[in-house]
């Protein structure tokens, strides 16, 4: 083999600790190298066309680049020595960049180091085989899971485009967080009349198909080619049947549930229908409150069900849907406050989260829109905002900004002072963080035009005094400590990750940070899309951000969407496992260990069984490769000579 | 027989000398044996931890090393959450810089020994159930707050012990004696500490709040297991009134000398009329109440 080795200075990057032109010149003792050089940024468009060149003029059969990591050029030099007439696998990138010459300022040392991984990469390119790849048709259908505006968004976008989508719901109507907002920063617009049209276009959408109340149970396959298992949870109402009327709501006789699209200020009824513009407005029973299901007796509810829909011995259902690429905009959940005992939150009842207070201050909430504290449903006089609860704070294990809560705060004090001019509003905040497009303005409006207090620092405890709740806490801009009695304490809860975000990120094979937020491919130039091929992001799912740039991110992963569906087939890779039939003793093993379900038995005509790849559904992990006993599994392009040239080239 | 090593520390042998009495008393009741370190000395305190924090780590640890050393105990219980805090901090310091550290005890020491205090040994080692089978004078009917102070469960990685901010471990040993523990608002809120000294105004303003939050919350006694919050508590409590102008009149007692009377030992080896601001009207029973 002809082998060529260019040593990538990067600027400084690598030249500056490594001495690329004696690895170059070292490069040439090594078996098989007839050409080494080094050069200023290979990857550049000049860099790639020296490549190009150098195949041609040296009759080059493989090359190794010594430059950053794998990860960032390996498939722009792949597609450089394809475009030259070599097969894309008769190359190799030896990392000096990552693995070295950031690594340590030693010029010397990394030197010899980067001349060493350069030797590894030659002695493994010289048992490289060219590998192909073939063509698999894509299914041009699209999941979306969750039905918050992120999802909502991605998934009429894609319907817009034509696609046929899947959308899957946990709760039994879409609209996710939004839908409780009584009104949105900076331009205070209703927020149920600018979101409930979307959500009755997702409904009345043929293209669409909604799975509310359904869980994705399992997810296999690969890009162009997913097939999910969603569980449909038994609503023990058939919705073919509802009309959504609500006259069972009316009727039960269990009141006494909890209202979770209520925050839990109110209570609500075993058969339920969240709010008035539920998507699909249809009746759920909950089980754990149904005096039927509990105790055998009651079933008004089908009594008074004029089309006969209550279906007692309905049973959870798992449905398949095969699609060819996922959106995922699971959304989030909102910290505990009562994690902070000096808040009193969960044991005071006039000390409220941020979205209990939503509840209250929408007209369709339990107050009816009033300001009323849940208490004694008293008008408040006083109230104290408390910012950051579950935010940049490392001792609750939140060190993140939630992004939204300084917004929604000014929003909610301006509402007060809109509804009760004569009510006090103050604001306990660490920063004002308003970076967005008329935010800063809108916080200030709060301030000057609205008169909503702001201080700067911490509340540090608040405790009942008669009916008075007592903030106590420190002034930081005036180096004092305050006291106000309040009436009602709002605690701007955090974003944290929707419960369940680790399971359902498991199940799609994505990354997630210790948070539970979903990794992007890329923090900057890869914000929708995974590392896993075909699993897309929007929304808070991958980390806190404000409804416009939610709608943005599922928007985007649409878009990605149909940039994935604008071919008819994929590419599949080729470095997958293969098995030695020859080798192979048939003890499973492999079919055990596979995380992806790819291997399967396959009888041979003389009745022995051997294990079989199924290459569309391989992801490349080689962990069949580490565990066969008799080495009858490999994994192409990094088979074990391969490995052990490598190694050998480094210890010989 | 449970044995556990003991360091009283310097409060506890004069000002605090009930707390004293009314651990050991209690220990022995529930079946605690109590070895008090041989030849204790000075847990550092402020002073040492301000000169050197080294130096202060070692004076608390010499008596962590006796402790591992001559008794071969692997807990040292101590009353006092000042003296608890400087054997935490003994272990950070030791865990630190274990050469210096060692250098300057002279000792062989390895670090495996676990301060706590009475408070974690009752509610933690003994446990609430065992306390309440052994209940002969329940107080019942009688209404007291915990007031738990600022060390006990604070900083939070220090102390491991109970909820920094709404801490309760005293609120299930009241209950378990049969008192009645309605909500405190002001159960960790600072009592002044050592400026009872120094600033006087400090501690009439700020223990002066805790005793009206106890008043409002309807407790005819504070309990607590701290000896600078019982002083500021009880024996101020006069300075407190001229300060504010009030006139409370609040028992101050510490929870072993509730938990004390509840298992049946004397109120005079519980150091009962040690406490300036009279107790006696907690215990008036009525013979209904007796059970046994």
């Amino acid at each position: 083999m002809r082998i060529g080795v260019f040593v990538c200075r990067c600027g400084t990057n690598i030249a500056g600790t490594v001495d690329t032109e004696a690895v170059a010149r070292q490069a040439l003792s090594y078996p098989d190298v007839v050409y080494a050089t080094d050069y200023m940024y290979t990857c550049s468009e000049p860099g790639q066309k020296e490549i190009q060149a150098a195949i041609k003029t040296h009759g080059l059969q493989g090359i190794v680049v010594a430059a950053c990591s794998p990860r960032m050029h390996e498939a722009t030099f792949r597609r450089a020595v394809e475009k030259a007439g070599l097969n894309r696998y008769m190359f190799e990138q030896a990392n000096i960049r990552e693995h070295c010459s950031w690594v340590s300022n030693d010029k010397k040392a990394n030197t010899i180091k980067a001349a060493d991984t350069v030797r590894m990469a030659v002695e493994k390119l010289r048992v490289n085989e060219p590998l192909f790849s073939s063509q698999v048709p894509i299914n041009k259908r699209v999941l979306v899971i969750g039905g918050g505006v992120a999802g909502i968004q991605a998934a009429l976008d894609c319907a817009d485009g034509g696609l046929d989508v899947v959308m899957v719901e946990r709760e039994s109507t879409i609209g996710g967080k939004m839908a409780k907002l009584d009104k949105t920063f900076p331009t205070i617009d209703c927020s149920s009349c600018i979101l409930g049209p979307k959500m009755v276009d997702v409904a009345q959408n043929e293209k669409i198909k909604l799975y509310a109340y359904s869980e994705i149970e399992a997810v296999s396959g690969y890009i162009g080619n997913f097939t999910v298992q969603i569980r449909k949870k038994a609503t023990y109402v058939d919705w073919n049947l509802c009309t959504g009327c609500g006259v069972c709501t009316e009727k039960c006789p269990s009141k006494k549930s909890y209202d979770k699209f209520n925050e839990g200020l109110a209570t609500t009824t075993a058969i339920n229908i969240p709010f008035p513009q539920a998507i699909p407005k249809k009746a759920v029973i909950d089980p754990k409150a149904c005096l039927y299901l509990t105790k055998g007796k009651c079933r008004l509810c089908e009594k008074v069900c004029q089309v006969k829909a209550i279906r007692f011995d309905m049973k959870d259902e798992i449905i398949t849907e095969e699609v060819g690429a996922i959106i995922t905009a699971t959304g989030y959940d909102l910290f505990d406050a009562s994690v902070y005992g000096e808040y009193g939150g969960g044991r005071y009842p006039d000390v409220i989260s941020a979205m209990q207070y939503e509840r209250i201050l929408s007209a369709a909430g339990p107050t009816g829109g009033h300001i009323r504290r849940p208490s004694d449903g008293k008008e408040p006089k006083d109230i104290v905002f408390i910012s950051c609860v579950g935010s940049r704070d490392p001792s609750v294990c939140r060190p993140y900004c939630s992004a939204v809560c300084c917004m929604y705060i000014a929003k909610q004090a301006t509402m007060t002072r809109d509804h009760l001019p004569d009510c006090n509003c103050y604001v306990s905040y660490m920063d004002i963080r308003a970076p967005g497009k008329n935010y800063d303005e809108f916080v200030r409006r709060a301030q000057e035009e609205y008169g909503v207090q702001y201080f700067r620092g911490r509340v540090g405890k608040v405790y009942p005094k008669g009916d008075k709740l007592i903030v106590q806490g420190a002034d930081t801009m005036l180096g004092a400590q305050i006291e106000i009695e309040a009436d009602l304490v709002v605690l701007a809860t955090g974003i944290e990750s929707a419960v369940g975000a680790e399971e359902l990120a498991e199940k799609l094979r994505i990354s997630y940070d210790q948070y539970g937020f979903f990794m992007e491919s890329h923090p900057k130039l890869r914000p929708v899309e995974t590392n896993t091929a075909g699993v897309f992001l929007a929304g808070v799912c991958q980390g806190p951000k404000d409804i416009p740039a939610s709608v943005g991110q599922g928007s985007a992963a649409a878009s990605k969407v149909q940039m994935l569906f604008s071919r008819d087939t994929i590419e599949t890779d080729p470095q997958v496992a293969m098995v030695n039939e020859l080798m192979c003793v048939g003890c499973g093993k492999c079919i055990d260990v596979c995380p992806f379900g790819a291997i399967q038995w396959k009888t041979l005509r003389d009745g022995s069984r051997k294990a079989q790849v199924l290459e569309s559904v391989c992801q490349g992990c080689g962990l069949c490769n580490a565990t066969c006993p008799p080495k009858a599994i490999q994994l192409r392009h990094c088979k074990d000579d391969q490995v052990l040239a490598a190694v050998n080239a480094l210890y010989a | 027989m449970k044995k556990i090593a003991y360091y009283p520390g310097c409060s506890l042998e004069k000002t605090a000398c009930e707390y004293d009495w009314s651990t050991r008393a209690v220990c022995a009741a529930l079946g605690v044996e109590l070895v008090e370190i041989p030849n204790w000395t000075c847990c550092g305190s402020t002073p040492s931890n301000a000169y050197d924090p080294l130096l202060g780590g070692a004076l608390a640890g010499r008596n962590l090393a006796i402790a591992e050393n001559q008794l071969g105990l692997d807990t040292v219980m101590t009353p006092c959450p000042s003296c608890l805090k400087s054997l935490k901090g003994a272990l950070k310091t030791y865990q630190k810089k274990p050469e210096a550290f060692l250098k300057i005890l002279d000792m062989p020491f390895s670090g495996n020994v676990r301060p706590i205090s009475v408070l974690q040994l009752l509610y933690e080692e003994v446990g609430v159930e065992a306390i309440r089978e052994k209940v002969i004078y329940p107080l019942t009917g009688r209404v007291i707050v915990p007031y738990y102070g600022c060390l006990l469960t604070r900083p939070p990685e220090f102390a491991d012990f109970d909820d920094p901010e709404n801490p309760i471990s005293m609120d299930k040993l009241l209950e378990a004696i049969g008192a009645t523990v309605p909500y405190f608002s002001h159960k960790t809120e600072c009592c002044g500490a050592s400026f009872g000294v120094t600033e006087k105004p400090v501690v009439g303003k700020l223990t002066g709040r805790i005793l009206e939050a106890a008043e409002q919350a309807g407790a005819e006694a504070i309990t607590l297991a701290c000896q600078m919050c019982q002083q500021n508590l009880d024996l101020r409590q006069g300075q407190v009134n001229k300060y504010g102008n009030t006139a409370f009149k609040i028992p101050i007692i510490y929870i072993t000398q509730l938990i004390g009377h509840a298992l049946g030992i004397d109120a005079k080896t519980l150091g009962i009329d040690k406490l300036i601001v009279n107790a006696d009207s907690l215990f008036e029973h009525k013979p209904s109440a007796l059970r046994a």
